[in-house]
């Protein structure tokens, strides 16, 4: 009777089409979101997440339409982030059949939307992104950054992630931007000083290269796992992940 | 029952924003015809209703009240025709909500209270087990699944009180973080579940399969 681990797979979504190369064996078209989503489901992914990085307004509604095409065929909570700029953003999400938006930048410009989206919403609607990184001088020792972690937002990224579960955030999606690519792991600190601070579940991202990876951010506070290189290569399959957390003693599905 | 051979008729009430379309392709799989709609006779009609339900109880009962839901629900258990409630569709059926300690009305289907959750995390957000009671038609042969769940309040009391006159409702728990709450109700044409089906993966469209056959 407890709460499984959740592993969630991540894709990036560049106008309809998944960016990453993936080399699944039985898929018929390694660039449809739709049926790379169908695979994590068979594969026993707990959630999905897409994340939308079209340029432009009509990539944007293309992905829209992938959001609803994944909607009526796969039947696990789907997650979709990117350029969620306002109320009318997520209300357009959701009803295209989204489950939980993440939202990142927007929120950090005006961090009134945060609560604007969760009173209209509810906070479980709501995923907090926070690409963190190291930083000497800064209380937690970990800051959020922009642009893809290459320039810094000049605040704290626990304090951040305490006042976004303020303002009603229903979960916070940690990416750490150092470990992000490199395959080496986890940041365990980062994930340790956020989970001592909120109380709202916690994702960690980022540095995920080995099965052996994952049970530790889970010991370290992660409620939720979250990767996309290593699954879309096929380097880790999601039972391999789930088999490494059952094997440390972590619930999974 | 309905008759040999036609797919019953599902109506998912259509009340407020949220993602309503896996709900709706979820309950078609299970091989019930299905109308997204708010009006209130075809939802009287249906051979079932399904009310969904993301978000705040006070603006989910605002919602509901809009469009009757409330007044079609209490029409459709007087006479016997099954309704299902999810998530915060299930919430709206107890007596009360309390919300940031504002309490707002509830359909009041049953006596009880939604309440927050006391656990050290929460929203209480991923794939749960849940506590079936013997005898139990809507979790037939998916006991031991687990389904996904996200919600920050709950019922954790059943106050119901039934004696041995009246058949007591089938009530299936959950636990996190030590808390224990409804996950589930059976009682005769009313069924509710706290968490989402229509997310559960197979185990979700296995319920949905025995709901559905018990229309």
């Amino acid at each position: 009777m407890t709460l499984a681990v959740r592993v969630i797979p991540c894709l990036d979504v560049d106008a309809g089409r998944v960016v990453k190369g993936i080399n699944f064996q039985d898929l018929r078209d390694a660039g449809d979101p739709v049926e790379l989503a169908k695979v994590y489901d068979a594969e026993g992914a707990d959630e999905l997440t897409f994340l939308d990085i079209s340029a432009s307004h009509e990539g944007r509604s293309t992905t829209m339409e992938i959001v609803s095409a994944t909607a009526e065929q796969v039947f696990i909570p789907l997650t979709v982030g990117g350029g969620v700029a306002a109320v009318a953003d997520v209300d357009r999400l959701l009803r295209a059949g989204a489950d939980k938006v993440a939202v990142n930048t927007a929120a950090l410009h005006r961090p009134a939307l945060v609560a604007e989206i969760a009173d209209r919403f509810g906070n479980q609607v709501l995923v907090l992104s926070v690409d963190a990184r190291r930083a000497a001088g800064t209380a937690s020792g970990f800051e959020v950054t922009t642009h893809g972690g290459r320039k810094s937002a000049g605040i704290d990224a626990v304090e951040w992630a305490v006042r976004a579960a303020e303002l009603g955030a229903g979960e916070i999606l940690l990416n750490a931007m150092d470990a992000d690519g490199t395959q080496d792991g986890f940041d365990l600190e980062l994930v340790t000083a956020v989970r001592r601070e909120v109380s709202i579940p916690v994702i960690a991202s980022g540095g995920a290269g080995r099965v052996e990876h994952f049970p530790p951010a889970v010991e370290a506070g992660a409620d939720a796992v979250l990767a996309a290189t290593v699954f879309h290569f096929g380097t880790l399959r999601i039972g391999d992940v789930k088999h490494a957390l059952t094997q440390a003693g972590h619930p999974v599905r | 029952m309905t008759a040999e051979g036609s797919a019953p008729k599902v109506a998912v009430l259509d009340y407020g924003s949220g993602n309503l379309r896996s709900a709706v392709r979820a309950v078609e799989r299970a091989g019930a015809e299905v109308e997204l709609t708010s009006d209130f006779d075809t939802c009287l009609a249906a051979d079932g209703l399904l009310v969904p339900g993301v978000g705040a109880f006070a603006a989910c009962m605002e919602g509901l009240r809009a469009v009757k839901g409330d007044r079609l629900i209490g029409r459709r258990l007087a006479g016997g025709r099954p309704v299902l409630g999810i998530c915060v569709g299930m919430q709206i059926l107890f007596g009360r909500g309390v919300e940031h300690g504002v309490e707002t009305d509830g359909c009041d289907e049953w006596p009880g209270v939604v309440e927050r959750l006391q656990a050290p995390v929460v929203p209480h957000m991923g794939w749960n087990t849940v506590e079936v009671p013997e005898g139990s038609t809507l979790f037939a042969g998916i006991e031991d699944e687990r389904f996904y769940f996200v919600h920050s309040y709950g019922v954790r009391e059943w106050e119901l009180v039934t004696n041995n006159r009246t058949r007591a409702p089938l009530v299936t728990w959950a636990e996190h973080g030590g808390d224990r709450f409804v996950a589930a109700v059976e009682n005769g044409p009313l069924t509710a579940t706290q968490f989402h089906p229509e997310k559960s993966g197979d185990a979700g469209a296995a319920l949905f399969r025995n709901w559905v056959a018990s229309l």
